[in-house]
């Protein structure tokens, strides 16, 4: 460890931020745009990130509706509970179901554009 | 029903349609105006625009008139519809814009770089298109009818000009004016009868005899029947008949008729007493909205439910009208703000067809035994209120079932005539577009003139089942797996979305009309779809070969944010721009 940390914090961001500088543009920004391997490692992150978020909506989305015609078949008073569900409950969690995604994807692709613009 | 207020309704709607059209049509200047309004359509325009867009004669008649005859089973089908934009958002709908594509074969292009998986995405889409205009075509004729004395083919001779006017005229962009006016008026068309409705019966004491199983007559009820129908009981029946049943005269006899299909002709009278379970008209002897894949169901009612959710819940991200709307967003952030706007908005609507339903249960349930339930919805305040009143909310709602016809018809023309215009006339161009316009509409004009009685909700359901299979795995697989190849889409897009095609395609023609082989090709969405992603996954991994060059800079455009999609993909995405 330095004795003076202030000192050495100095010379680390000194270094990135004479290259930008001198080149013009944020590296990561270049790696995606020249489609470097590393540009592709970034952009397989975003994928893997917005598809994992997809797929946890998607799950809750099947465990919601999925045994719902078991169930309507396996009560005794299905059908009235059929009415209510089906004619008016399952929308509210349908639209909150999505806002959230929207919100999560959202989210994800601002991280993105902060971590590849360096900011 | 009284014409007189009715028939101007339904005037007003068209020629307000009309002046939407021409107010949009003065700014409609460029290409790109034209086919996906300049891409300048912000979302809550563009979400009451593709909601009105989606609402069609299915929802706004054949939902009430599919729960008067088969009960709360059939509240799946809005559900479903519904549910269906919550996939299109997860998985499709933000990328879908990024791909900078107008139409699906123009995605199956841009992803696979293959003039054949583009040609086989054109005809599917034709097809899909085709097979939903069609019943939009039926429906309007259907109402007509009920409402004039106009003939069965006249209603969708109607929808088809002034469709055709409209789109041909002004393009998209008069048609997302033109879309997001008709969202407001179908909700206003059966909100407003709907509150009144709801008010009646609760003047009438409230009775809950509705959600009971099966149906029943809450009083004594005369039925004439005016076609003559196949009559199914699945219990014995004492009715009193006057006219002619199972070939035998009756002079207001009593009748004990056992389980089974009765044969009614045209002209008799049947007299039901209170209690009595309401029969339903036998399928395809008189061929409705309502007329569903019923026999199907009976038998195995969990496996058509599961298939009914299936295709409805993966079909609507492959609707070609659906889609096409997606390219309007200005951006993919935009485009998935649009889907969330859209889903209240269509759920809001949907809270109000299964009102209908349980009152026509309650009120008109004869009209399930006439195979007429499709008009439930425009008869209903007839039956409750009556009066000038009654008539005014009458012609408020014919005027709203024509807004659903004209809006749905407009957007599915749409987007057939632009994968028309651009793979199969030879030249581009506003011309063109035209021509296109007319020959999208005139090919299921004649065949709705020619085949008459075909069961509407078969074709939306064909329409539903083949669009899952084969344009939901093109899309998923294309945006989220890198290894997708040309000859893989394209073998998945056949065999999934072809044997969907085939399957209803027997159903409909009749074969086979019993057992479990008749419920798996009615209701083919379970085996289709995996059916259809399975060979699309195992075709592409066995041509490795055949991945497209460019696969990783496609898909980096496709998920990038705009403000990070590089320069070079920029430049490729404007020149396609200028160039389409």
């Amino acid at each position: 460890m330095p004795q003076d940390p202030t000192e050495r914090r100095v010379v680390v961001t000194g270094v990135p931020r004479q290259t930008r500088r001198t080149s013009g543009y944020y590296r990561p920004r270049t790696e995606i745009d020249e489609q470097t391997t590393l540009g592709h490692t970034y952009v397989r992150s975003l994928m893997r990130s917005q598809l994992r978020v997809a797929l946890v909506v998607f799950a809750v989305l099947v465990l919601l509706v999925g045994p719902l015609p078991l169930v309507f078949a396996a009560m005794p008073d299905g059908a009235s509970l059929e009415w209510a569900v089906l004619g008016f409950c399952v929308y509210p969690p349908l639209v909150l179901l999505a806002r959230w995604y929207v919100r999560r994807a959202e989210r994800n692709e601002k991280d993105f554009v902060r971590l590849v613009e360096d900011r | 029903m009284n014409q007189s207020y009715a028939v101007p309704a339904v005037a007003l709607v068209v020629v307000a349609t009309v002046l939407v059209g021409a107010f949009g049509l003065r700014i409609s200047r460029t290409t790109s105006d034209f086919y996906v309004a300049s891409r300048t359509v912000g979302p809550r325009l563009n979400a009451a625009a593709i909601s009105g867009e989606y609402l069609s004669a299915a929802s706004f008649l054949g939902i009430a008139g599919l729960v008067l005859v088969q009960g709360p089973d059939m509240l799946w089908y809005p559900v479903g519809y519904t549910a269906g934009y919550l996939v299109l958002l997860l998985f499709v709908a933000a990328p879908l814009r990024r791909s900078g594509a107008y139409t699906l074969p123009d995605f199956a292009e841009a992803r696979l770089g293959s003039g054949a998986v583009r040609r086989l995405a054109g005809a599917f889409v034709v097809g899909v298109g085709w097979l939903y205009l069609l019943p939009q075509l039926q429906g309007a004729g259907l109402t007509l009818a009920v409402l004039t004395d106009a003939p069965d083919w006249f209603g969708g001779v109607l929808v088809a000009v002034v469709v055709v006017a409209t789109v041909a005229a002004g393009g998209m962009r008069s048609i997302t004016f033109v879309q997001a006016f008709q969202y407001w008026l179908k909700l206003t068309a059966l909100l407003v009868p709907a509150l009144f409705l709801v008010l009646a019966w609760q003047a009438h004491g409230a009775p809950r005899d509705a959600f009971d199983e099966p149906a029943t007559f809450r009083e004594q009820r005369v039925v004439r029947v005016d076609d003559t129908l196949d009559l199914k009981l699945s219990r014995p029946l004492g009715v009193t008949a006057t006219g002619s049943v199972d070939g035998r005269r009756y002079e207001g006899e009593r009748v004990e008729l056992p389980a089974g299909v009765h044969h009614i002709e045209r002209g008799a009278r049947l007299t039901f007493t209170k209690g009595d379970p309401v029969p339903v008209a036998d399928r395809g002897s008189n061929g409705g909205m309502s007329t569903s894949l019923a026999a199907g169901r009976e038998e195995r009612p969990l496996y058509a439910t599961y298939g009914l959710i299936l295709a409805t819940f993966l079909g609507t991200m492959g609707l070609p009208h659906v889609v096409v709307r997606f390219y309007t967003s200005p951006h993919g952030v935009a485009a998935r703000r649009t889907t969330v706007a859209v889903l209240g908005l269509i759920g809001a609507f949907y809270l109000l067809p299964p009102v209908y339903g349980a009152l026509g249960r309650l009120y008109a349930p004869e009209l399930s035994l006439i195979g007429n339930a499709d008009a439930a919805v425009l008869l209903l305040p007839d039956r409750m209120i009556g009066g000038v009143g009654a008539d005014l909310l009458g012609a408020l709602v014919a005027g709203g079932a024509f807004a659903a016809f004209l809006s749905t018809a407009s957007g599915l023309t749409m987007a057939v005539a632009g994968v028309l215009t651009q793979d199969v006339l030879p030249a581009r161009g506003v011309r063109h577009f035209r021509l296109g316009t007319v020959l999208a509409m005139a090919v299921p004009l004649a065949a709705s003139v020619l085949v008459g009685g075909l069961p509407v909700a078969d074709a939306v359901g064909l329409a539903f089942a083949v669009s899952a299979s084969s344009f939901c795995p093109l899309l998923v697989l294309g945006i989220w797996w890198r290894r997708l190849t040309p000859p893989g889409a394209a073998a998945g897009m056949l065999i999934g979305g072809g044997s969907a095609l085939v399957a209803v395609g027997a159903t409909m023609a009749g074969y086979p009309g019993t057992g479990s082989l008749h419920a798996l090709l009615a209701w083919p969405a379970l085996w289709s779809v995996p059916l259809g992603f399975v060979t699309m996954m195992l075709v592409s991994l066995a041509t490795p070969g055949r991945v497209p060059a460019g696969t990783a800079a496609i898909l980096a455009r496709f998920h990038l944010p705009e403000e990070l999609a590089g320069a070079q993909v920029r430049a490729a995405v404007s020149a396609k721009e200028v160039g389409a």
